[in-house]
Parts: structure tokens; sequence; C-alpha cells
């Protein structure tokens, strides 16, 4: 790292620090807005909530599949926008915050065990969150590792080490306390580093138009596998369609991608983050509609220039790596050979002199290269030596130039991947190889401060699930070990998420978060609608809504998605098949996701029991919507 | 063709996206002074207890 990086760094980490003693000494937070019977700045407020929503999970992960999937993820900032701003704010933001002042709840799972007057309810809510939210958790790290990693020079394994050791010192010097000017400041860095980003990529590339005609023109290069499972450009939308069922080989996988694209990755977060629980409390924290009203303005503008310029540069990114790129180093070996294995699906291993012929006969050939200032102590850069690739020796100022004429996804693989590449390192070395050192550095503090602000509130409804709605609620009283079981629940978030993120790498940012979401969405969403709109809505409803909305995208994430079921291993364990899909089924089957069959089965579950169920006592829901509270 | 975008879904999300952006500005500059309703003692009471609780776990 070098020593503008470094200033760069520190004079973030000290404005931030600043800025949250600051908010520690005085009214920052919006619950002191509140206190203070005021509306904070509507400006501040949209930032404070973008910045929790976009982390590095939509920037690294999302953007990276969408340089390796096509501009069709953009169908996800419509979503983000249209729902997670519009619906959310205008539609269940006023009723989310009157309900939740009125019943005098403060996380998620206390305002639905509340609205159904069920600790059973709460418990539940709060067990779900605290088990599977380090998966999001894990999933904005590694974005976070992934590219402080190729900055400052050091493996991934210690940028994970480095990154985890700065979000916790975040959240203790009380990053959790959510001071409204540090999140906006952060929001603000990630607003004006998009908005580079946007500007020097469309530059860069020859203008708008003739960058999309360029990524359009690359068609052609799609990657066979890609193809296969219904890829055909990143300007065009994957094949759309349905397997037979019993259908085999290329027939078999033709319309994945539009399924993995449209199922989950898109409605997956799309819809689900209607139903995030550190996203609802939100509402609670402002004064009255006037401030969602103006928060609406902010948060469109936010979001569309987060995850609309993320998607766009991703796919974009293409273009560049296989028309532009230029890579001036010193050349190492020119023909080094790394092992796929049998399968060639294994990570990629050095050949050593004495390999076996099979394992020459199979290995691959690679550019190994340094950059200009790294010695020989550090291992040296590698890319995959196809027939794209252009090498000229000695020409800049004795330095070699190799061009590697690659896609996005092909750029990425390197010893330690697999052939297949990993698509959460696309984003990272588009904005390292690029663009300008100094946007570089802009880039990793917009990057640190769309993780700490999403991590510190995920941190924070870890601890608050296991402290207040677990602890509290079986214990059935408020007590000082409340606050240690809390702080308890926040350190084992993190302690989760870092070694999940330890063990979890490659291809997973996207998938990850998106099952997180999906996963709420199932569980949460019918039974928090509900419970803010329909009074007939009944506590047994809201519990079946819950258990099948849950145990539906469990079952099917563990022996139906193929994705998540070979991943985890347990179907083939049990049942010796990587999932239960036989030939009678439409292989298409297995690349739905949960959230499409899980979803739909809640919301009927929840409608159906309330209706065959008797409904709750009418003080009571009277009470829930703003009534007075009943008599014991 | 919609800026060099052959694909009209891929077009219609691109644009989409920036009509969202714009509906949620409308609609915020529209309605910047309506909604406003005075804090009540539950609003201060909820307010004060979120932030014992959190500068309790600080």
């Amino acid at each position: 790292m070098d020593i503008f990086t470094l200033i760069a760094l520190l004079i973030y980490l000290f404005a931030i620090g600043y800025l949250g003693y600051q908010g520690y000494r005085q009214t920052q937070t919006a619950t002191d807005y509140l206190v203070a019977g005021r509306n904070a700045n509507p400006v501040i407020m949209a930032l404070s909530y973008g910045a929790t929503f976009i982390s590095t999970s939509a920037i690294v992960g999302f953007g990276g599949a969408a340089a390796n999937f096509g501009m069709g993820v953009l169908w996800l900032t419509v979503l983000n926008i249209f729902m997670g701003i519009f619906i959310a704010f205008v539609v269940f933001g006023n009723p989310t915050r009157r309900m939740g002042h009125h019943l005098d709840a403060h996380t998620f799972p206390e305002l639905m065990g509340k609205r159904y007057g069920s600790r059973l309810i709460q418990v539940l809510c709060a067990l779900i969150i605290f088990c599977l939210m380090p998966l999001y958790a894990m999933a904005v790290i590694i974005g976070g590792a992934e590219f402080i990693a190729p900055v400052f020079h050091i493996s991934y394994d210690a940028a994970l080490y480095v990154f985890a050791v700065v979000v916790a010192a975040y959240v203790i010097a009380g990053g959790i306390k959510g001071v409204m000017l540090t999140d906006a400041l952060q929001g603000a860095i990630m607003l004006i580093g998009m908005l580079f980003l946007l500007i020097f990529t469309y530059i860069q590339l020859g203008g708008l138009t003739a960058a999309h005609q360029t990524l359009t023109d690359l068609a052609p290069n799609v990657p066979a596998s890609l193809a296969a499972i219904g890829h055909r450009g990143w300007t065009a939308m994957p094949a759309f369609g349905w397997a037979a069922p019993g259908s085999t080989g290329g027939e078999a996988v033709r319309y994945h991608l539009w399924w993995i694209m449209v199922s989950t990755i898109v409605m997956g977060v799309g819809v689900g983050v209607l139903a995030q629980p550190q996203l609802i409390v939100r509402f609670m924290t402002v004064k009255s509609k006037q401030s969602l009203n103006r928060g609406v303005a902010a948060g469109g503008i936010f979001i569309l220039f987060m995850t609309g310029v993320a998607f766009v540069v991703g796919a974009l990114s293409n273009v560049y790596f296989a028309k532009h790129e230029a890579i001036r180093c010193t050349i190492v070996e020119e023909q080094a050979l790394f092992d796929p294995g049998p399968d060639g699906k294994a990570a990629l291993t050095r050949v050593q002199p004495d390999a076996a012929p099979e394992v020459l006969a199979r290995a691959k050939p690679f550019v190994t290269y340094r950059l200009p200032g790294e010695t020989e102590a550090q291992p040296p850069h590698s890319l995959l030596k196809a027939p794209s690739v252009k090498i000229e020796r000695g020409m800049d100022g004795g330095m070699d130039i190799i061009r590697p004429g690659h896609i996005a996804i092909s750029r990425t693989v390197t010893l330690g991947t697999t052939l297949q590449g990993n698509s959460d390192t696309i984003i990272p070395r588009f904005i390292n190889s690029a663009l300008p050192k100094w946007f570089g550095v802009l880039f990793l503090l917009t990057l640190l401060s769309a993780a700490m602000s999403t991590l510190s509130s995920q941190f924070h409804t870890m601890g608050t699930a296991i402290g207040r709605d677990i602890f509290e609620t079986l214990g059935k009283s408020h007590s000082t070990r409340t606050v240690l079981i809390t702080r308890c629940g926040i350190v084992v978030g993190i302690l989760t998420s870092i070694v999940l993120g330890k063990l979890v790498r490659g291809n997973i940012i996207a998938l990850a978060t998106a099952l997180f979401f999906g996963i709420c969405a199932a569980s949460f969403l019918p039974s928090f609608l509900a419970g803010l709109f329909w009074r007939r809505m009944t506590r047994p409803a809201a519990l079946a809504s819950i258990l099948v909305g849950f145990a539906t995208s469990a079952f099917w994430s563990v022996f139906i998605n193929a994705k998540t079921a070979t991943g985890l291993g347990i179907c083939k364990a049990i049942f010796g098949t990587p999932t239960l899909l036989t030939d009678a089924f439409s292989p298409t089957w297995a690349v739905v996701d949960p959230l499409l069959v899980a979803l739909p089965a809640s919301a009927l579950t929840a409608f159906a029991v309330a209706l065959l169920t008797r409904p709750m006592p009418a003080d009571y829901v009277a009470y829930c919507f703003g009534g007075p509270k009943p008599r014991q | 063709m919609i800026v060099g975008i052959p694909d009209p879904w891929i077009a219609a999300a691109y644009l989409l996206s920036i009509c969202g952006a714009v509906i949620c500005v409308a609609y915020g500059i529209f309605n910047w002074n309506k909604g406003d309703e005075p804090v009540g003692p539950e609003d201060l009471q909820w307010a004060k207890e979120e932030k014992d609780e959190i500068e309790a776990v600080l």
C-alpha cells in the first residue's frame, strides 16, 4: 500500500471517528431527532437508509453477477427503486412507524410478537434472523475483503482479518448507534464514488451508445459453459423457457440462466428487501410521514446510482477487459502450467516439474507476471493464456505489455480459482486496472462506507435478536444480563461471519445475499404485511405462515435447488443423490429459487389459516391499530 | 435499438430504472410538505427507550 492510500484511509477513519464522537456527545441520531420532536434532514435520513441497505454485496457481488450474466441484472435496480424505496417508504413506512411506537416494539421480532400477542412468534422470528443473518454479513465481508486484497497487495485471508478489525472497531466505537451524520457521510462518499465510476467508465469506453454497442458486439465471446445455460450476450436477456421433464444434456440446462437471474438474483433481493428486519425498524425512527415522503426523493436517486451504476459498469467491464486492458508488467513465465484437476473443476494448482503425464495433458497454460514495484518475494499474478492474449516484450521502457483480450469472468481465472473464475473479483479487478489510482482509493472508501453501515446494522440486529427478543422474552423481564447477551450476540455475529468468509469464497456474494433475502421474504413478508393492514389476521395464521415459509425455503434449498443442495451436501449424504429431482420433473426446477415456491406457500397459508381460525380479540386488534391497551 | 441496446427487455430495465428514480423525486417534491404529525407521548417514550437501549449496549 502506498503512502497516498494510507493517508486517504487515515483521513477517512478520522472523519468517521470524529463525526461518531460528535454524535456521541450531541443529538445526532435519528432517535435524538425524534426525542426533540424534529424531522431529521430528509436527505441525510435517506442517505442513512440507503447506506444501510446498499453494501459491498450490491456493488462487488451483484456488480460481478452483472459482469458475468449481463445487463438483465438491471431489473433488480428497477425492483430496488420501486419496491425497496417507493413501496417501502410510501406504503409500509408510516403504518410500521405508528404500530411500532404504539406497541412499543424496538425490533422486528418484537413488532411481530406484540402485533400477534405471541412470545413464540417473537422468539421464532429472532431465531431465524440470528441463525441466518451471518450469511448476509458474510457476503458483505467477503465483498470488502475481495477489494482490499488487491489494493493493499495482500492475501484474501489477510484482507479478511484487516477488514474484520476495522468493522469491529467501528461497531465498538459506536457504529451501531447509527449516528446519522456518519451514515450520511458514508452515503455521500458512496454516491460520489459511483458517480465518478459511471462517468469514467463511459468516457473510457467511448461514450454511452458506443459502449453499449461494443458490449452487444461481444456476444460471440460468451463462454460455451454460459451459452449452454442460455447466455445470449451481455445486452440481452438469457433465453427464456422451461425444459421438458426428462430432458438431458444441453436441453436440460438451456434455460437455466434466465431462472437463476430472474428468480434468485432479481426477485430474491427485489422482493426480499420489503422483509429485511434491520430496514423495517428504520421506519420507526422517523418523526412522521412527511419525513418518509421527503426521503423517497433522495432514496430513489441513491439506489439508482448505487445499484444501477454497479450493474451497468459490471456488464461494461467486459468491454474494457476484452478491448482495452493492457498490463504493463515484467513477465515471469509465458507458459506456466496450472492443473484444474481430473474433472476440470478443482481450484487451480501449479503443475510440478515431475508431474504425471495425465496431469500434464490436462494442464492449462498461464502467463505469470509482476507489476511495477512488486518484488520477487511477492507471488506473481497469473492470467489464462487464451488465443486472445497478445504479448509485447520489452516495449515500454523495458517493461512487457500483455493485452489479455479476455471477457471479465475469464480474466478472474487464476491460481486458487477454478477455470470458471470468481465473479466476486471482477469489480475490484476492474477498478484497480481501468481507473486512475486515486479513484481506486476513493472507491475503497466507498466500499468501506457501504460495508460498515450495513454490517453495523446487521450485527446490532443479531445482537438484539438474541438479547432482547429471545433471552428477555423467555426470561419475561429486562435485566442487565440482556445487555451482556446482546453484546455477546454481536460478537458471535461478527465471528461467525468472518469464519464463514474464510471457508466459503468464490461466486458466493450474490447467491448468499439473495438466499437470505429470499428466506426473509418467504418467512416474514405475508405475516408482516397482513399484520400491518388486515385486522382479520390471526396469531395461528402468522405462526403457520412463518413456519411454512421458512420450512419450504429450507427444504427447497437443501433438497431441490441444485446450487445450494450440492453445496450443502445434505441431500447426497442422506439419499445418495445431489437433489431429489427425478426425470419426472423438468430439470429447470433445479434452478428455481426457493422464494418462488415458499412465498406463495406462506402467503396462502396465512390467508387460509386466518379465515379458518377464530379472529383475535377485537379489543386487542383495536389496540394494535391505535386503540387503548386492553386490560389484562 | 435504444441507447445502443437491441434487446427491448434490457432497454426497458435501463429506462425504467431512471424513470423509477424520477418518479421518486417527483413524489417527494409533490408531497414535500404533506404528512407532518406532532410527536405524541408514546413516540417520545419509544425514542427514549431506543436511545437508552443502544447506549446501554455500547
